[in-house]
Formats: C-alpha cells, structure tokens, sequence
C-alpha cells in the first residue's frame, strides 16, 4: 500500500486509458471532447513508457514517450483544422451529421 | 510514505479531472479540467524521475494543445444542450466496455513480472542521476542513437503546421489585398508621364 511500485503507475494508467474509451462513447455528438479523449489515451500510454522506462531503467521508453508526445501534438492541430473548416461549411460540429468529408 | 502520498495525490487528482473531462457539462470545463489533468500526469512524472518529460508536458500540452483546444472551443457557436443529448443512453454500454477494459488492463497490471532477460536487454542504461541530470541523459540519447526518429519528429510537426495553415486558410471576398509580386514587377511602362496645363487637370 505504501511502497509505490510499477503496478500502481500502470493502475493509474489503465483508468486513464479507460476514461478515454468511455469517454468516447458517452460524447457521440461532439467531436471536440473526443478529441480530448484520444488526448486522454494517448496520455495514458505516456505514463505506461515512462513508468516502464523508470521500473527497467531503460531511457528508450521516454524517448518513445516523446515521440508519442509529438504525433499526439500534431495529430490535436491537424484534427482541430478539420473540425474549424468543417464548421464553416456545416455550421455543426455534430459526429451524425459527419457522414461524407466531401465539402 | 511521504512518497506514497504524494503519488495517492497525484494519481487521485489525475483520475478526477479524467473523469469530469468526459462528464463536463460545458466543453470549456473539459478543456480546464484536462489542463489539471496534465498539470497532475506532469508530477507522477516527476515522481518516476522523467524531469524532461514532466516539463515537456506541462509546456507542450498544457502550453500549446490545450490552448489550442480552448481556441477552438469558444471559437465555435455549438449548441450545448444538444450536444449532450444521448449521454444517458450511451451510459451503460460505455460502462459496460469500460468496466471490461479496465479489468482487464488491471488484471494484466498485477500478473506481470519482468522475464529473466529482461536485466540484460536493457538497451540504454539509466546513469546514476548524481552524475547526468535526466535531461542530460536523454538529450545524450536522441542526438545519437535517434537523431534521425527526432528529425522524422520534426518533419512530422513541420508538416502537421503546413496541414493546419492550409487547411484553414481562406481567402475572403471583397477584400484587396497588397500583392507585392506584381508591385516589384513593375516597369517604365506602366507609368505615364502627362503635361496638365496649370488650372485645368488632366
């Protein structure tokens, strides 16, 4: 209980990740909080490597977690461009109502 | 035990903010409480002993995603109410998964213990942190075994900030705008030179 081990990073990931995938089920309408989910995904994934990275002593792991730290970076300003130009042309940003990307 | 408790702090406010991130009733609180929720991943960070990263995140995610994400937050004029719609009736099913995942994911958690060879696979040692800082280490790291992943990383963002500027960019009608091409490629030619007699004009 009070020796915090790798088992206890990898709970506290492990609810993370889960919040995410919830997360995107109960926002089917908006597309802004499921980004934020797969943002809570990929966070989770980042105290997987480092917790790893710490346990084994290995320094890969926060290499990997920077790189995941960069495709999540990019992966947010692509996926918000998207949603701001699908805005303009629709006036909404409701998942249903996304069926065809063609504007 | 002050170390434990920290972590229980960290890791309990981290969980929290997770959850009103997708129960928020307003999309700006989930991008507030997200914000916490990096703020709070960025000290069990601190606590594995990844220097770098935690402040990485807290710049990186909380500096600029998250701003991002405020941005485009109240840049739009959504509809709240009828986003929320069908939050209950998702409910059991989300609950249903996530109960699933997470058992899972816990379960995997406990039973796992590191293989007899795993000592030995260790292909980038940590160094004794009395003598290279983390940042030191890892800086060390990128800039030789993975110089070019970092440069993939670069062209990645690159063209991740070319995709956003394009794809948002618009030109907008009825409005004139200085085009300096056309100015530079001027000559004597397009300029007239006339004689206006004094108090007649042209």
């Amino acid at each position: 209980m009070f020796e915090i081990g790798l088992a206890h990073y990898l709970i506290v990931a492990a609810i993370l990740f889960t919040l995410g995938v919830v997360g995107i089920f109960l926002n089917r309408k908006n597309v802004i909080i499921i980004m934020m989910s797969i943002e809570l995904i990929l966070l989770a994934v980042n105290l997987n490597l480092v917790a790893f990275s710490s346990a084994l002593h290995d320094l890969v792991g926060q290499v990997l977690a920077m790189f995941v730290l960069t495709v999540a970076a990019a992966e947010a300003a692509i996926g918000l461009a998207i949603i701001v130009v699908f805005f303009r042309s629709r006036g909404t940003i409701a998942v249903e109502d996304i069926s065809q990307l063609k504007g | 035990m002050s170390t434990a408790l920290i972590f229980y702090l960290f890791a309990g406010l981290t969980v929290a903010s997770g959850v009103m991130v997708v129960s928020a009733r307003n999309p700006v609180h989930s991008v507030l409480w997200l914000i916490l929720c990096f703020f709070n991943t960025a000290g069990l960070f601190l606590l594995l002993g990844a220097e770098f990263l935690a402040m990485v995140l807290v710049i990186v995610y909380v500096g600029a995603v998250a701003v991002l994400f405020l941005f485009v937050v109240m840049m739009l004029d959504v509809n709240l109410a009828e986003l929320r719609a069908g939050f209950l009736h998702y409910l059991p099913l989300g609950g249903l998964v996530g109960a699933v995942l997470l058992g899972e994911l816990v379960a995997v958690a406990f039973a796992w213990s590191p293989g007899k060879m795993a000592s030995s696979l260790t292909r980038a040692p940590m160094p004794d942190l009395a003598q290279v800082s983390n940042t030191q280490a890892l800086g060390r790291l990128l800039y030789t075994d993975y110089v070019y992943l970092f440069q993939a990383a670069g062209l990645i963002l690159l063209v991740a900030m070319i995709g956003a500027i394009l794809l948002t960019h618009r030109r907008r009608e009825g409005v004139r705008r200085q085009r300096i091409a056309d100015q530079v490629a001027r000559d004597a030619s397009s300029v007239e030179l006339r004689k206006v007699p004094s108090g007649r004009g042209v």
